[in-house]
């Protein structure tokens, strides 16, 4: 199948070749990272983890939302997201990718990478990480080819396929659920402690996956004869809303505890994310931001005639999808740092290398993601035909 | 008993994940010296002379009346160049990435959660000098994912092996106290006087206090207590004669966040 993914227009080697530019240039900062180390980055000994452990927090959550789609589908046995589901599965791919590229990028001595399974410690939440990050790349590989090839072929999926789906349900859970303990089991970053993390980075995961999906169903249909349909659209518009609308809820815990309890080890990074603390508040327009896309977003996906309404709905994304980014891939991990366990107050900023290195390595994953989706797009476009 | 409660659940905790981690750590008996490869088994040791200190979990009481900045600059200074700690100028330390084993605060900084609204002026003031605390429960140990950082069981000390260390920082998202720092770059030319007794580190790799486990092994007490004029006081917390526990019998002493469980082997009179 891969041999559609080599015949194209000129507009999709076009992107290809700005995808590989962009990769070039990120390679050729990230040579440099290796050489001189983590110092180019605007990482310190106080905020320890930057924008590339947030962005594999991020990822993490869109690759766990394929389970959107293959949870209706397969469970429910909800038909209409069928010729939709290995788009989520094929993004759950490209996102995992990503993810490790992103754990490798921030390692200090990644040659030693393979130490982790060299000598494997179950007691350190990374070591799972590794684990199921691994698991879910291999499953969503495995499920999403498969089936392709299956219904390009006319015929059912192979049957050992059947069980691989149903464990992958609960494994994209988990993926989420893992990554969210790396911070909430750490005693003394008061902004990590809480119980509701995990949850929280399943809803917004849910709610910024789904968005993302229908911002590429718009892209695909634009550029391809592959429809996703209305229907499936809107079904993916109402997890959006709902996932959003629970998102704010757990924040809104979140705030609650923290400003009614006054305990200051709560409250103090919650102030600096969205007061500033001490003089101190480089992020407090970004998280303000993040609030009002999220809002604005709500509105206008629970407005029906706006959720049905296409230009409106894709507007609702891109603020859903900003949104829990900036809280996420900007907010969530530098936050938790600020202020430090002595309640000092460095601020985080990434540089410039830092920020080329971080699209390098996006770049890859949107090179994986369109490859991937080509051949998807020409297998349906030539049963279509 | 609040002790063997503890270890009971952690070893509970332990044998549940299937985890060998303490008899791992049991094993390293190997007697090399200074710190070989670990990828071949081995790890960082010193060998072990006659006159060699031993202890069941040592442990430090800082008198925190005696402390002043002179003093704190002659303990950090000591530390510092004995373990070869870089001593950078310029935009890296301005940047906070600057690498520190042991450093004076104020107390309102070293004890946030324990705050005293109105301490006298002097006592606010007067510099709290702060270290690794060689946890009994140590979380920077439970996140390391390879290990490197590892409790010795036979004197509780927290070590690093700096060979193994892949550079991933988890450890320092865990130490509630700061007590660690990353090598943003290579740190050997920014170190003054290299000690040759005392391996340098390489870029990407943590490092922290060691309670001079070097020094202990030829039978020499840590350089810090030796430079504190009499304000740290050294010695096996497991042994209620030696001077750490007379002192802690006799004398009030905090611990530095004792609500999260992590149990510091480091005290301090206030
Ligand atoms: S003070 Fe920090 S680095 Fe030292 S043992 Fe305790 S948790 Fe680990
Ligand atoms: S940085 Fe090194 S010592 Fe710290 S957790 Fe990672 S591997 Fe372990
Ligand atoms: S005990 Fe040794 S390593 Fe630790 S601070 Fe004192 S001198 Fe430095």
């Amino acid at each position: 199948m891969l041999e559609k993914a080599l015949r194209g227009s000129k507009k999709y080697w076009t992107w290809l070749l700005a995808l590989a530019v962009l990769i070039a240039i990120g390679f050729f900062f990230y040579l440099r990272q290796l050489y001189f180390g983590l110092g180019i980055t605007g990482m310190s000994r106080d905020v320890t983890w930057g924008f590339y452990i947030a962005q594999f927090t991020f990822l993490v959550g869109v690759a766990a939302s394929a389970v959107m789609l293959v949870l209706p589908y397969y469970l429910h046995d909800y038909k209409t997201f069928g010729k939709i589901t290995v788009i989520g599965e094929f993004l759950a791919v490209s996102s995992v990718l990503m993810c490790m590229l992103f754990i490798i990028v921030d390692l200090g001595q990644p040659m030693r990478l393979l130490n982790v399974i060299f000598y494997p410690t179950p007691n350190s939440m990374l070591f799972w990480d590794m684990i199921v990050l691994n698991g879910y790349l291999f499953l969503n590989i495995l499920i999403g080819w498969n089936v392709l090839d299956a219904e390009r072929n006319g015929v059912a999926p192979e049957k050992w396929i059947k069980p691989l789906i149903y464990i992958s349900i609960p494994w994209a859970i988990s993926i989420h659920t893992v990554t969210a303990f790396l911070y909430c089991g750490l005693p003394g970053r008061g902004f990590w402690l809480t119980a509701i993390l995990a949850p929280r980075f399943l809803a917004s995961a849910f709610a910024a996956g789904p968005a993302f999906l229908i911002l590429l169903a718009f892209i695909i249909r634009k550029f391809t004869n592959f429809d996703a349909g209305t229907k499936a659209i809107q079904t993916l518009a109402k997890i959006v809303a709902y996932a959003t609308l629970a998102n704010l809820f757990f924040f809104l815990c979140e705030v609650f505890v923290a400003a009614y309890s006054q305990i200051p080890e709560h409250t103090a990074h919650l102030e600096y994310l969205f007061f500033g603390l001490h003089g101190h508040g480089a992020l407090v327009p970004w998280m303000w931001t993040s609030i009002a896309l999220v809002v604005a977003a709500i509105i206008l996906l629970i407005i029906p005639q706006a959720r049905q309404n296409e230009t409106t709905l894709g507007f609702a994304c891109v603020f859903v999808f900003v949104g829990i980014w900036i809280d996420k891939g900007l907010g969530m991990i530098s936050g938790g740092f600020i202020p430090n366990p002595l309640h000092e107050i460095t601020e985080y900023v990434p540089t410039v290398p830092e920020v080329l290195i971080t699209i390098g390595v996006y770049a890859v994953g949107f090179l994986v993601l369109t490859v991937l989706y080509k051949v998807v797009t020409g297998v349906k476009e030539e049963l279509a035909g | 008993m609040e002790n063997s409660r503890r270890r009971f659940l952690k070893n509970a905790g332990f044998s549940i994940l299937g985890v060998g981690a303490g008899s791992m750590l049991i094993g390293l008996s190997a007697h090399t010296s200074k710190a070989v490869s670990p990828d071949a088994g081995q790890r960082p040791q010193f060998s072990m002379g006659d006159k060699a200190m031993e202890a069941e979990r040592w442990g430090m009481v800082v008198d925190t009346r005696k402390l002043n900045d002179s003093i704190c600059r002659k303990m950090q200074e000591a530390c510092h160049s004995i373990h070869n700690v870089p001593e950078p100028v310029g935009e890296s330390a301005q940047r906070d990435q600057i690498i520190k084993w042991i450093w004076p605060t104020e107390f309102q900084h070293a004890f946030p959660s324990q705050e005293v609204e109105f301490l006298a002026e002097d006592a606010a003031h007067r510099p709290v000098v702060v270290l690794c605390n060689h946890c009994d429960n140590p979380p920077c140990v439970r996140a390391c994912p390879t290990r490197a950082t590892f409790k010795r069981e036979r004197d509780g000390i927290v070590m690093m092996d700096f060979h193994r260390c892949i550079g991933c920082r988890f450890c320092m998202a865990a130490c509630p106290f700061g007590a660690r720092s990353f090598n943003f770059r290579d740190p050997r030319p920014d170190i003054e006087d290299e000690n040759p007794d005392f391996p340098t580190r390489m870029r990407g790799v943590v490092e922290k206090c060691n309670f001079c486990a070097e020094r202990l092994a030829v039978g020499k007490k840590p350089a810090c207590v030796e430079a504190s004029d009499g304000a740290l006081t050294f010695g096996d917390l497991n042994d209620p004669d030696s001077d750490v526990r007379k002192l802690l019998a006799e004398k009030y002493a905090i611990r530095r966040k004792p609500n999260l469980g992590t149990f510091p082997s480091v005290f301090y009179i206030v």
